[in-house]
């Protein structure tokens, strides 16, 4: 079967600033799920971060989001807003909740928590059907967070 | 984000036009003569969770649903063919076949595939279609059980629905089967897995839908077993179970596990008063 969302974490990505990553349990999301601190304090790549959106292999966002602005992606799904426009709606801050832990914006929301790594029900080793430990690794790194959020916040409506 | 028609068509156009439009107000009638029900009101236990219910044959491409209207184009009806010499065939320590305890499956199994999954009152058990085939095999014929979702066993579920096709599901869920039936809902309503997603959250949320290249239906099994184009053989709704918990990023359950017993019959009952359309086709 396909695989719908497909995150890779096993990227070859070298981790710059290793020590100032803030790890899943640190994050500290305000009342409304925003979280002002990046998560690893360099900036991030925005050309990389939509890179990441449309890979179904990394972040596949487009699974669930239409972006006319990957418009060359094929097969963009309809689960989700489409996401024209979100630099407009969100800050950046919003943007990092949304995407390191959506469930922080949205109650309940469909949209996985890329940045999370325990709390989970029979969690799995990736798509193996195998089970796994938690803490899992989280579906992004902290850097291809970063360079997501500088993605979305270029999304302005014309 | 609930179901639109015209949202979702809308978008197909602009988004997926090689896929072949699926077209969800077609009917479906088999061999010119068997008239399927693959809409109908929601029986009464889905209290208002779903406006209609829907086969999963609405949502395939026009290609798909006409494979499904013949025989003649049906590859799963190979295996029917297939699972009648078995019928046939006397195996195991008491040298019987399943032809000797119930003649012709035209007359001893109308109906059958409709009520499954079914409590059984002996075995103080709910049992699936599979379970009591390979109750008969050990049991009455002496022979070794097959597969859950093995090729004998899902061929032998085809020969078996074919003799219902057109009746309307209709799984009890109350009396004995009631508690089981509880034990699959709540499995459906749990977001299992590193995505956190439940059965509902596709099938009932988001049916008519598209979700990266898939086009999501309301996930019923009223045509299963079901052929696929995309592994050329039939398979079973456990397999089907499976494919999808590990697809949440979960610890999958296994295929005729009480788990999965649970889950199908609450899932079967979510297509009371659909059609069996059984082998039927999809991608
Ligand atoms: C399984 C489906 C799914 C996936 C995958 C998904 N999202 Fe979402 N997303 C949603 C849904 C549903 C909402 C709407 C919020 C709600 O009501 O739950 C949403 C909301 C959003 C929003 C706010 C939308 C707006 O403009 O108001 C942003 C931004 C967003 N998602 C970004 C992303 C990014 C980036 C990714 C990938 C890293 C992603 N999403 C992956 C389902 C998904
Ligand atoms: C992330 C989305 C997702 C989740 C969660 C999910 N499924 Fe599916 N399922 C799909 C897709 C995509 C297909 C293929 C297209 C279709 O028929 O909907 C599918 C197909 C099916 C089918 C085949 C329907 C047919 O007519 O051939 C069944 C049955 C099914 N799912 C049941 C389930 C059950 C039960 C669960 C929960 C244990 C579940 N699914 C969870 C996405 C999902």
């Amino acid at each position: 079967m396909m695989k719908w969302i497909v995150a890779a974490i096993v990227s070859g990505a070298p981790v710059l600033a290793a020590a100032e990553t803030v790890a899943p349990a640190d994050v500290t999301f305000d009342d409304y799920g925003a979280v002002e601190q990046s998560l690893t304090g360099t900036p991030g790549d925005p050309a990389n971060g939509a890179a990441i959106v449309g890979n179904k292999k990394a972040g596949n966002c487009v699974a669930c989001h239409q972006i006319s602005a990957l418009s060359d992606v094929p097969f963009q799904g309809e689960v989700g807003p489409m996401l024209d426009g979100a630099g407009d709606r969100w800050s950046e801050a919003e943007l990092r909740g949304i995407v390191a832990n959506s469930k922080m914006t949205f109650e309940g929301s469909m949209m996985p928590s890329y940045y999370k790594t325990t709390g989970y029900i029979r969690p799995g080793d990736g798509f193996t059907g195998k089970a796994a430990e938690e803490p899992l690794p989280p579906l992004l790194e902290a850097q291809q967070i970063e360079d997501i959020v500088a993605f979305l916040v270029t999304l302005k409506e014309e | 984000m609930k179901f639109k028609a015209m949202t979702a068509v809308a978008a197909l156009l602009v988004a997926a036009p090689i896929m072949g439009m699926a077209d969800e107000e077609a009917e479906l009638v088999v061999n010119g003569e068997i008239e399927m029900v693959t809409k109908t009101e929601p029986p009464a236990h889905l209290e208002g969770a779903l406006p209609e219910i829907m086969s999963g044959w609405r949502f395939r491409s026009d290609e798909t649903q006409q494979t499904q209207m013949d025989d003649f184009d049906n590859p799963g009806m190979i295996f029917v063919d297939q699972a009648q010499a078995a019928w046939d065939t006397a195996e195991g320590s008491e040298g019987k076949s399943c032809a000797s305890c119930h003649n012709e499956p035209a007359s001893s199994m109308e109906g059958v595939r409709a009520v499954y999954p079914k409590w059984n009152e002996e075995a103080g058990e709910v049992r699936t279609l599979a379970m009591q085939i390979n109750d008969c095999r050990e049991n009455q014929m002496g022979a070794e059980p097959w597969k859950y979702t093995g090729n004998e066993m899902t061929a032998m579920e085809a020969l078996i629905s074919i003799e219902s096709r057109g009746m309307p599901v209709n799984v009890a869920i109350d009396g004995p089967a009631q508690s089981v039936w509880e034990e699959g809902k709540e499995m459906y309503y749990t977001r299992y897995g590193q995505l956190e997603l439940s059965c509902a959250n596709c099938h009932e949320d988001n049916y008519g839908n598209m979700i990266r290249a898939d086009h999501l239906s309301q996930g019923q099994i009223n045509g299963f077993p079901v052929y696929r184009l995309k592994n050329a053989k039939l398979n079973g709704s456990h397999a089907r179970f499976k494919g999808c918990v590990r697809d949440t990023r979960a610890e999958t359950f296994k295929p005729g596990s009480p788990e999965f017993v649970a889950l199908e019959l609450y899932v079967a009952s979510r297509g009371n008063g659909l059609s069996v359309e059984a082998p039927s086709v999809r991608n």
